[in-house]
């Protein structure tokens, strides 16, 4: 009963959803809305989960002299700075409903001058990472690669300025080897196709997915059962 | 003395009746004073007062949830042509037909439509439409009584229905078939027979392997395919006694993935080896739940890598990272535009669909391996009317045969979705 409870929810909302897209009449024509509103009430109750994970995981590495247990430290100071400043809204406006991002409150102020510059590093490193990536892809071993690399190159030289210098000058009969006219379509037709491809592929695995997940077949939330 | 009562009654009414003569006449003044103001600031009739538009043509928007109707109207003769002066239109709208209109709502010049979603539900409402010019105006006709009311049953998506109806049987069927014993054959995904080759590997070194179910929570279907390959995963992990890293983003992931990994260690008759500390949270920030797998890939080397879930821009760090460190990576997600970068840095990646196939790959389930069967038709079905749309159109455009247009447009219909 303990596993069969919830496989009957998940089938009953599971159905009533997908009846929804097709009933616009209350209350079906609410119902994807307000469950999703439920979701971010149990979203929020799970941070504390979250936090709570956080801490114990962090302490017990402390606790036992782990390695690199020094980093835990600042982890969890981070952690606790952050949840008091916020909290208290430290530096901002008093009471229930003054903003804790308000101007000049210290966690809009550890919010801009420090973790949006840790976020921005850390994307920045995706610079690098393209470069090197693009290199390891499109060496042209094989018969693919080269076609890849022979397609990379087309593109990126086509979407720029210089792309439209090179081949400016060919003849009306040959405007189709213009440089950004095959960077275009490339981009507009085979990559789309295998774009609109890969779309359906998965279009049609979400249905048998949720199809598995809705009859009970498939249920990660309850653990793998055997 | 009686004489002088009735002299002074008199007087009195005769000062009553002129003060109200003047009262009257006082109120007739100051009303025509101000309606010559009104008229001063919109006259009603004017040079300048444009052709009024047609009379509003009304109807309750269909297959919706109500509280919605939809008017349309002729644009004025001088709104794009004529004097060219109209400027935009005001909706008005009346519960009578001879009642006060309020203005519901304005539109700018050249538009002839406009969904009025205040309306209460069963109220009749009568609507006009005022055609601006400046300070002139001019309103049209009253439309004809309308109310809207909510639809049982959305017909414009009754493609959709149908194109579900015929998945889900296929699926069921063979469900159903697969739970009946038959033998059903399910083509070999490189990136899955590797799982085996990964763990292995990790084994035979003796190190970890890393495990990212992607970044969204538990309400997106990718998440909810890598926790369940998760399962599979774990149990075989287990057997081989290799230490497993589960580090997630989302709170609600941290809990299903955690009871997943409990269950298949007791699957695997290895609830000893299982701990908490197996699944543990890290951070909802995209970037910082980043900088923390990087920080654990470069210091604790795992042998294995798996990124099976939704991915964005995070994926090629990743990716890079494992790769710098010679791990043997495995990667799925249904994100297209994230899947170049995992072919191009991982030594296996499960593109799209394979990535849902996955768990019922790993698992040998009858009834899932049904369900890809059931899927697999469905992309028999969708190649068909890919196949008839393209020969169809390709008909039409070389012959210009109405019929043609006719089917083409057909198969175009029948697969366009309307939300």
């Amino acid at each position: 009963m303990r596993r069969r409870i919830p496989i009957i929810i998940t089938f009953v909302v599971g159905t009533a959803l997908i009846l929804a897209m097709f009933i616009p009449h209350a209350p079906f024509s609410s119902l994807d809305e307000n469950l999703s509103v439920y979701f971010d009430i149990i979203a929020v109750f799970a941070f504390i989960l979250g936090g709570g994970n956080l801490i114990r995981v962090h302490l017990v590495k402390i606790q036992r002299k782990k390695v690199d247990w020094p980093y835990s430290i600042v982890c969890i100071a981070g952690f606790l700075f952050m949840l008091i400043i916020g909290f208290f809204k430290v530096g901002g406006p008093p009471g229930l409903r003054g903003d804790f991002l308000a101007e000049g409150s210290w966690f809009r102020f550890m919010f801009e001058a420090v973790f949006n510059p840790l976020q921005a590093t850390m994307f920045s490193l995706l610079a690098f990472f393209v470069a090197s990536a693009a290199y390891r892809a499109f060496r042209a071993k094989t018969k693919e690669a080269t076609i890849l690399l022979i397609s990379a190159f087309i593109i990126l030289v086509g979407r720029t300025p210089i792309g439209h210098y090179f081949t400016f000058w060919l003849p009306k009969q040959l405007e189709f080897l213009h440089i950004p006219t095959l960077a275009n379509w490339i981009m507009g037709w085979p990559n789309t196709a295998g774009q609109r491809a890969i779309m359906i592929g998965i279009a049609l695995g979400v249905i048998a997915t949720s199809l598995r997940i809705i009859l009970g077949i498939e249920r990660p939330y309850l653990g793998a059962e055997k | 003395m009686l004489h002088m009562e009735r002299a002074c009654l008199h007087l009195g009414r005769a000062s009553l009746f002129c003060g109200a003569l003047i009262l009257v006449f006082s109120v007739g003044f100051l009303s025509t004073v101000m309606a010559q103001e009104e008229t001063f600031e919109k006259p009603l009739v004017s040079e300048q007062t444009p052709a009024p538009p047609g009379v509003p043509e009304v109807h309750d928007t269909p297959y919706d949830a109500g509280g919605s109707i939809t008017i349309g109207w002729t644009l004025s003769a001088d709104d794009g042509g004529g004097k060219n002066i109209v400027t935009g239109y005001d909706i008005l709208r009346s519960t009578s037909i001879d009642g006060e209109y309020q203005v519901v709502s304005s539109v700018t010049m050249g538009v002839n439509r406009y969904v009025d979603t205040s309306a209460q539900d069963h109220t009749t409402y009568y609507y006009r439409i005022r055609a601006l010019a400046g300070d002139f105006f001019i309103d049209s006709p009253p439309s004809a009584a309308v109310h809207s009311s909510q639809q049982w049953y959305n017909v414009e998506r009754s493609n959709l229905l149908v194109i579900a109806a015929i998945l889900s049987f296929f699926i069921i069927f063979y469900i159903t078939r697969a739970k009946k014993g038959k033998k059903l054959f399910i083509r070999r995904i490189a990136g899955l027979e590797a799982v085996d080759e990964a763990v292995g590997r990790a084994t035979a070194m003796g190190k970890s392997i890393l495990y990212v179910p992607g970044i969204q929570d538990l309400d997106d279907v990718q998440t909810v395919a890598g926790i369940t390959i998760l399962g599979s995963l774990a149990e075989m992990i287990a057997k081989y006694d290799t230490k497993l890293d589960v580090p997630v983003s989302r709170s609600m992931v941290l809990a299903a993935a955690r009871e997943t990994v409990k269950q298949a260690y007791l699957s695997a008759g290895r609830p000893d080896a299982y701990s908490d500390e197996i699944v543990h949270y890290v951070t909802d920030e995209q970037f910082g739940y980043v900088a923390f797998l990087d920080g654990t890939m470069v210091r604790n080397k795992p042998a294995a890598c798996f990124y099976l879930g939704s991915f964005f821009a995070e994926s090629l760090i990743l990716a890079e990272t494992g790769n710098s460190i010679g791990a043997i990576q495995v990667a799925g997600t249904a994100q297209p535009a994230q899947l170049p970068f995992f072919v191009a840095a991982c030594d296996y990646t499960l593109i799209g669909e394979e990535l849902f196939a996955a768990s019922a790959y790993l698992s040998k389930e009858p009834r899932a391996l049904g369900s890809l069967k059931g899927a697999d038709a469905g992309k028999v079905l969708a190649s068909l009317a890919i196949g008839f749309g393209v020969i169809f159109e390709t008909l039409r455009v070389l012959t210009g045969s109405p019929a043609m247009a006719k089917v083409s447009d057909f198969i175009i219909r029948l697969f366009s979705l309307r939300f």
